[in-house]
């Protein structure tokens, strides 16, 4: 299992586009994969569930991945994050 | 009439009154043979349904742009997201619903959870949802749905709510306008009616029971109001209030990416107010030729940490980069007062107001000044930039805050890291000390911003907020007036140049009165651009600037009104 904080630094969240982004390049990745915010826990491939975790710009989650590609799923997750324009 | 505007015009056509066909529920559940059939039928409704969001994202696309689209891609994930999938077949599966009943409660208790979260973003995904879900029940029980697409003449739609379906879809050449029960101005409908130009009244509350499919009515969405069967007279009427709209609309159109210049040949910069990177576009789109007044309050409001240095660098760069070489001015925080943040402790204080705030507040909290300093300083090698202090009164201030940014200047010279030698610095003047002094001040700094909102408190000692002496607060008082042509005047008599960054510059009152004092810069939220311009370009300066002089001899708030309203009158007609 990895896992990695992260701190939400775009200033929309993890709200619409880059929600969409980020479901649909964890719906690439054999691994299941998590994200957690507060307790709260959503399932990183379900928009809905990504949507009503509320991460907000300054909000500390993490992700965490579980399976054959859960370290390149991390990183390609925390890079996409990274790299967001606004 | 109760309403809320959510995009203005005048609209005179027939009435479509949309209603969506009622969805009936079979309550009978499925006997375990059945099961199987059952998730066949929601699976081939979820394949028609996403064969339906990738027409109308063709449709969209097409109508108006990829961005719009976007939202019905948004509805494709929602379709395809495992939580949605696996609520409907636990239904069908171990409830032993019907596919209809499992796809209309899976969707209404994901919209419930999403609506139940305290953010207005993710309360409107909910509608998203039922947008979604309602599709997939459609098409679970064969149901077609009317489509606004499908108009042959020009209508105005009137409903109980607009699905983003409804009005991304809808056929433009046919539909001049609608009218909602529900709705208020940040949904989708309302903003997207903005982007396509259409008037548009939402939250009417019960307009559809007051509209017969078919009348002839005119929307008026300047006043609010909608009036069904009018009289020839009031056709008449509404013809010419329609014309006048869209003839103001055609020349402000026409006019926003112009240049601000008097018929003889005055030019001024008319820039936008911005609170965020989110609003540079819009500043953009209405023809704003820079920024006066990037607020930073947004890096430091509603979280209970400080803002680090790389993240104000991002954001500082992506506005400056955004404007793309035109000029930018940033004013470092000003927080205090009545605007405090978590992050920041505030002592309680007796008067906020005239408390430990802004550029105070720096010289004892170095730990946030500098970062911020170090940001901008980096930021301002990405395109024109120019930086400015809140509620400064004195020279030792600036003095002080010069030095604090030779420290960071060699701070970032020893660390190797690029910034702007030649940064561009600046203050507000909105306290009067420093509009007495302000030919002192424009010796030591590079332009003056003026913040005609506390400007005008501090000058007339009034408290904007207390109700009991709100018509005191007179931002073209005679003596304000004079302090905004004492701080024009010092500035020019040094070389430098001065903006107004307040509610007065957007006004086009107050701009007129900014014009006749010579004022360089005139910044206002994107909005106003457009009107402010269009006033700049029909005036005469010469004779501007005497109607001015004229007002600075008037006693009285009412005398200076009375003379500018008929300037107005005559420039614009």
């Amino acid at each position: 299992m990895v896992e990695k904080l992260f701190v939400v630094k775009n200033e929309t969240g993890l709200h619409a586009r880059p929600a969409s982004l980020f479901v649909q390049k964890a719906a690439k990745y054999k691994s299941t994969i998590k994200v957690k915010k507060d307790g709260k826990e959503a399932n990183a491939k379900s928009i809905i569930s990504v949507l009503s975790l509320g991460a907000s710009f300054g909000s500390e989650i993490t992700i965490i991945a579980d399976g054959p590609d859960a370290e390149e799923a991390v990183a390609g997750l925390v890079e996409l994050l990274d790299n967001l324009e606004e | 009439m109760k309403g809320i505007i959510a995009s203005p015009g005048v609209a005179i056509a027939k009435a479509f009154v949309l209603a969506h066909p009622e969805v009936v529920i079979d309550e009978k559940l499925v006997a375990a043979q059945d099961v199987e059939k059952e998730v066949e039928k929601f699976r081939e409704a979820v394949a028609k349904t996403e064969d339906q969001l990738n027409g109308i994202i063709a449709i969209t696309e097409e109508r108006l742009s990829a961005k719009e689209a976007d939202v019905f891609r948004a509805h494709l994930m929602m379709l395809a997201d495992p939580m949605f999938e696996e609520a409907v077949l636990d239904k069908i599966q171990n409830s032993n619903f019907n596919a209809g009943k499992a796809v209309s409660e899976a969707t209404a208790e994901v919209a419930a959870m999403l609506a139940s979260l305290d953010d207005e973003y993710l309360k409107e995904r909910a509608a998203d949802i039922k947008d979604v879900g309602g599709r997939v029940l459609d098409n679970v029980l064969g149901i077609v749905r009317t489509s606004l697409s499908d108009l042959n003449e020009p209508v105005v739609v009137f409903a109980n709510d607009l699905t983003p379906s409804d009005t991304a879809t809808m056929n433009l050449d046919y539909v001049k306008g609608f009218a909602t029960d529900i709705g208020g101005r940040t949904s989708h409908t309302s903003i997207l009616a903005r982007i396509i130009g259409i008037p548009a009244i939402v939250g009417t509350g019960d307009i559809t029971s007051r509209v017969n499919h078919g009348d002839l009515v005119v929307l008026d969405a300047i006043d609010c109001d909608v009036i069904v069967n009018p009289t020839e007279d009031q056709k008449k009427v509404y013809d010419g209030k329609y014309e006048a709209f869209m003839e103001r609309k055609r020349e402000l159109d026409k006019i926003k990416f112009m240049p601000a210049e008097t018929l003889d040949g005055h030019h001024v910069e008319v820039v936008a107010n911005i609170a965020s990177p989110n609003d540079v576009k819009g500043a953009l789109e209405n023809g704003a030729e820079g920024c006066g007044l990037f607020r930073t309050e947004f890096l430091y409001m509603n979280r209970p940490d400080l803002p680090s240095e790389e993240e104000q660098f991002e954001a500082y760069k992506s506005v400056v980069a955004g404007m793309d070489g035109k000029p930018v001015v940033i004013r470092t925080l000003d927080i205090g007062g009545d605007k405090a943040a978590e992050s920041i402790q505030f002592p309680p204080e007796m008067n906020p107001f005239l408390g430990w705030r802004a550029i105070r507040m720096y010289f004892d909290r170095l730990d946030i000044i500098k970062p911020q300093m170090r940001a901008l300083l980096r930021a301002g090698v990405y395109g024109k930039l120019h930086v400015m202090f809140p509620m400064v009164i004195s020279a030792e201030e600036i003095y002080k805050m010069k030095d604090i940014i030779e420290e960071c200047k060699a701070e970032l010279r020893a660390e190797g890291v690029e910034f702007d030698e030649n940064l561009s610095i600046g203050i507000m003047v909105e306290t009067p000390a420093a509009a007495l002094n302000a030919h002192l001040l424009a010796e030591i700094v590079e332009f003056f911003s003026i913040g005609t909102n506390d400007l005008t408190q501090y000058v007339l000692a009034v408290d904007r907020g207390n109700e009991m002496i709100a018509d005191l607060y007179q931002p073209l008082h005679p003596a304000v007036i004079r302090a905004m042509k004492m701080v024009i005047d010092a500035s020019h008599g040094a070389g430098k140049w001065s903006g107004v960054c307040g509610e007065t510059a957007g006004d086009e009152k107050g701009a007129l009165v900014l014009l006749g004092l010579g004022l360089d810069e005139f910044s206002m939220s994107a909005g106003s651009i457009p009107a402010v311009k269009n006033m700049i370009r029909k005036a005469n300066y010469a004779e501007v600037k005497k109607g001015i002089e004229e007002c600075l001899t008037m006693y009285t708030t009412e005398e200076v009104n009375a003379k500018l309203d008929q300037m107005l009158k005559d420039i614009l007609g």
